[in-house]
């Protein structure tokens, strides 16, 4: 099993924590593992993202041309990196940043209003858990228990009580890919 | 020759143990002969030279390291203090000093002398003021005084395009990591005997670990000046002195 | 097995900094490299080693206190990027030939001039042929992995040492930034001042009767091209003792793809891509790029139908490449530039372009 995915969007959405604590969880139970942000003077707003492999073989490459999976949570996102879900594989957009919708038929489209699910959470900072919760209930790459524990390890200990509060976000996303 | 003479009762003056036994490079009349022996005097004195780094600077002073019976490391130019600073941070209980020019100190190396000073870091810093570039063969120096002349400055230093001297010392003063600021010169036997007492004074301040201790010394340059020896201490005691007064700048207890 | 961490590569390298060992770290912040800076203060390595962490006020003070502490014998290290390794080339040159061992990384970045932050392997040339004035070099590692950033600390101090020479290590921006799996070898306990080289660094005189000294001077030709003579020699012995490579699916190649840090990671996947699509494509990656593993290129040279050297950059390690096997094959170059990365499928095409038709 190998699943390179990327997540995307803007900056204070959470993108690069969100493929932290998938790569956390990956390391977690066992896989190999690479996260490969994309870095530079970006700040809340600016656009954002990151590549996240994990795998059961030794990772080759941390550069990839096309990935199974793209997360794309707004429109620039999702105009950019449309192209290169690879024939067969899966994209999930955010419906309430994304107006022009993806047109390829030759790939697994999910939506999913991860935005409106963290208002009813109140909690706009668990928007990136819900989305997580989403890409694992499609890709099943990495068990639930792994992600609680790659939580453990991503967040410091003074924020470990707000593992629950995560986990029923999670929880929540995995209901999108129903 | 009255070879019977020398003996051990008859002498009047000696070497110290801790410059080596090679005659120096210097130009005669330089001052930079007198400021080593005198530090190296310090030293013996002190008992200190199993423990103590000199830094030795770019400039004519480069080749101290000939003389001066210590460890010592040759920095680049202008680089002293850096250099100086990573050796006392690992190595915290040696005494370390640098010893430089004024174009090493305060013009390619005024960054490194400021920071270094700025942290308090505890070493001392020799340095050696006497208004032009000896090394390259007389250019313009940071410290050359207005209308001074020489080989970059034919007409005299005109300050309105090249500037107006630099006096680093009192700068320094202002940093609150700077304990000790001294400015004193070897152009006289009186003169000589302060500046021993100085060196001694900034030895002391580095074991009580005080912070940054400067020891500026108005010097000559007998053949950059076009001068002999004594006309060149009279040029140090007539001009350079009166733009560069003698004394304690900042002290501990003034601090 | 040691501790497994999750770690950026910049982090990493800042970690087993501490376990090697090392005496003394001095850097100035510049991206991609600042989290070297900042994880070593977070760690407080006084408290956990006695190591000593300072934020120089430039590149140019932090290389030089590299050169005051490395000249008493410690192990030290610094890190910056390629404007910042650009400031600090006087003072490496200075190391090379007083023989000062010392630990310096570039984390690359996008250039010629400030360039851009994004990853690049533009600083081959600055790296590997001397990159300050006069005729010397540094022992160059460069890694691919996050792992390699762990190893190639602990091995840099222990070549440094051996050879009293700096020696660098060459990453890029994406891996400095990349998070991987790591393995940390254990605390390496710091020299005690007993271990101190006292036949050359100036550590005091100590009961010594005559004192060291740290020079890059000797004024009198004579006497320079002497000193020359040793650092050429002590090179000739690093070429032969020390080079370092690693090869991927070379034994049947026709063809071979190579390049050095990540670059040698995107090789490899387009490799694997060749082969399924039926051509049989393996992979030089050199470790040591100085000295550079000539002997393996000119092993399998003869053989082959064409080799693709991989870069990012205009084409520079492609030049030693051309030099090992002359004209026993054709030696093309693809390369990305400007903080660009080529992507495994572009390599694929550019080398079905050239090779294939």
């Amino acid at each position: 099993m190998t699943e390179e995915v990327i997540f995307a969007g803007f900056g204070g959405q959470g993108v690069l924590s969100m493929g932290k604590i998938l790569a956390y969880a990956g390391m977690m139970e066992g896989k190999e593992v690479c996260w490969m942000p994309s870095y530079g003077p970006e700040m809340r707003g600016g656009t954002a993202n990151c590549n996240v492999i994990v795998s059961d073989e030794p990772i080759v490459s941390p550069i990839i041309s096309s990935y199974d999976t793209v997360v794309a949570l707004n429109q620039p996102s999702l105009d950019k990196f449309e192209s290169k879900v690879k024939k067969g594989g899966t994209l999930i957009y955010e419906t309430s940043t994304i107006t022009v919708p993806p047109t390829r038929k030759d790939i697994n489209i999910i939506p999913i209003s991860a935005n409106q699910a963290a208002i009813e959470l109140n909690n706009q900072k668990v928007f990136n858990m819900i989305v997580l919760g989403a890409f694992l209930a499609v890709r099943k790459t990495i068990t639930d228990e792994g992600v609680e524990k790659g939580l453990k390890k991503a967040l410091p200990e003074r924020h470990h009580k707000l593992i629950p509060l995560n986990m029923t976000a999670f929880q929540k996303g995995k209901e999108f890919a129903k | 020759m009255n070879e019977h003479l020398i003996k051990e009762e008859n002498l009047v003056y000696k070497k110290p143990s801790t410059l080596l036994d090679v005659s120096m490079h210097y130009c005669p009349g330089c001052g930079h002969g007198t400021v080593h022996k005198t530090l190296m005097e310090v030293v013996e004195e002190l008992g200190i030279e199993s423990n103590t780094i000199g830094v030795a600077p770019v400039g004519c002073s480069v080749f101290a390291y000939n003389y001066m019976n210590i460890d010592m490391q040759q920095a680049p130019h202008g680089r002293a203090c850096a250099i100086a600073t990573g050796i006392r941070r690992v190595m915290p209980d040696k005494y370390v000093f640098t010893y430089q020019g004024d174009g090493d100190l305060a013009a390619i190396g005024t960054g490194e002398t400021m920071h270094a000073a700025s942290r308090g870091e505890n070493f001392f810093t020799i340095f050696i003021n006497n208004g032009i570039y000896g090394m390259t063969s007389g250019q313009m120096a940071p410290t050359t005084l207005e209308g001074m002349k020489t080989t970059t400055c034919p007409r005299g230093r005109d300050v309105k395009t090249m500037g107006y001297p630099l006096y680093l010392g009192p700068i320094l003063a202002q940093l609150p990591g700077v304990a000790y600021v001294t400015r004193q010169a070897v152009d006289s036997v009186a003169h000589v005997r302060n500046l021993k007492k100085a060196m001694l004074k900034a030895f002391e301040y580095q074991k009580q670990k005080l912070g940054f201790c400067l020891i500026e010394v108005v010097s000559n340059c007998p053949s950059n000046l076009k001068m002999t020896a004594v006309q060149a201490n009279e040029f140090v005691r007539n001009t350079m002195i009166p733009n560069y007064p003698l004394g304690d700048i900042k002290t501990p207890e003034g601090k | 097995m040691g501790e497994i961490r999750l770690m950026k590569g910049n982090e990493a390298l800042a970690e087993s900094m501490i376990r090697s060992g090392c005496d003394a770290y001095f850097g100035y912040p510049i991206t991609p490299q600042s989290e070297v800076l900042e994880y070593l203060s977070n760690e407080d390595p006084m408290k956990r080693t006695g190591m000593v962490v300072l934020q120089a006020e430039s590149e140019v003070a932090a290389i030089n206190m590299v050169h005051g502490a490395g000249g008493c014998g410690k192990r030290v290290m610094t890190t910056s990027s390629s404007p910042g390794i650009s400031l600090m080339q006087e003072a490496i040159s200075y190391m090379a030939s007083a023989e000062v061992p010392c630990l310096i990384a570039n984390v690359m970045r996008g250039g010629p001039g400030l360039g851009t932050i994004q990853p690049s392997q533009g600083d081959y040339f600055q790296a590997t042929k001397g990159g300050g004035h006069g005729d010397y070099h540094l022992i160059v590692l460069a890694p691919s992995t996050v792992q390699e950033m762990v190893n190639h600390v602990r091995d840099g101090f222990e070549l440094a040492e051996k050879y009293r020479t700096p020696v660098f290590i060459l990453a890029d921006g994406a891996i400095g930034q990349m998070m991987e799996k790591v393995e940390l070898f254990d605390q390496i306990p710091r020299k005690t001042d007993a271990e101190l080289p006292q036949e050359w660094a100036t550590t005091g005189r100590g009961s010594r009767k005559m004192r060291n000294f740290i020079t890059s001077l000797n004024i009198q030709p004579e006497k320079m091209e002497v000193i020359n003579h040793h650092l050429q020699e002590k090179y000739r012995t690093i070429e032969k003792n020390e080079t370092r490579f690693e090869t991927y699916k070379i034994e049947d190649a026709d063809y071979i793809f190579t390049g050095f840090g990540l670059g040698a990671r995107i090789c490899k996947k387009a490799a694997d891509m060749a082969r399924e699509k039926g051509f049989k494509v393996g992979v030089i990656r050199p470790i040591t790029l100085y000295p550079f593993p000539t002997a393996v290129y000119q092993k399998y040279a003869g053989k082959l139908k064409g080799i693709l050297d991989v870069e990012m950059n205009s084409g520079q390690m492609v030049e030693d490449v051309r030099l090992a096997v002359g004209d026993k094959t054709r030696v093309e170059f693809y390369g990305r530039m400007g903080g660009m990365i080529p992507a495994p499928d572009e390599i694929l095409e550019h080398f079905e372009k050239i090779f294939i038709k």
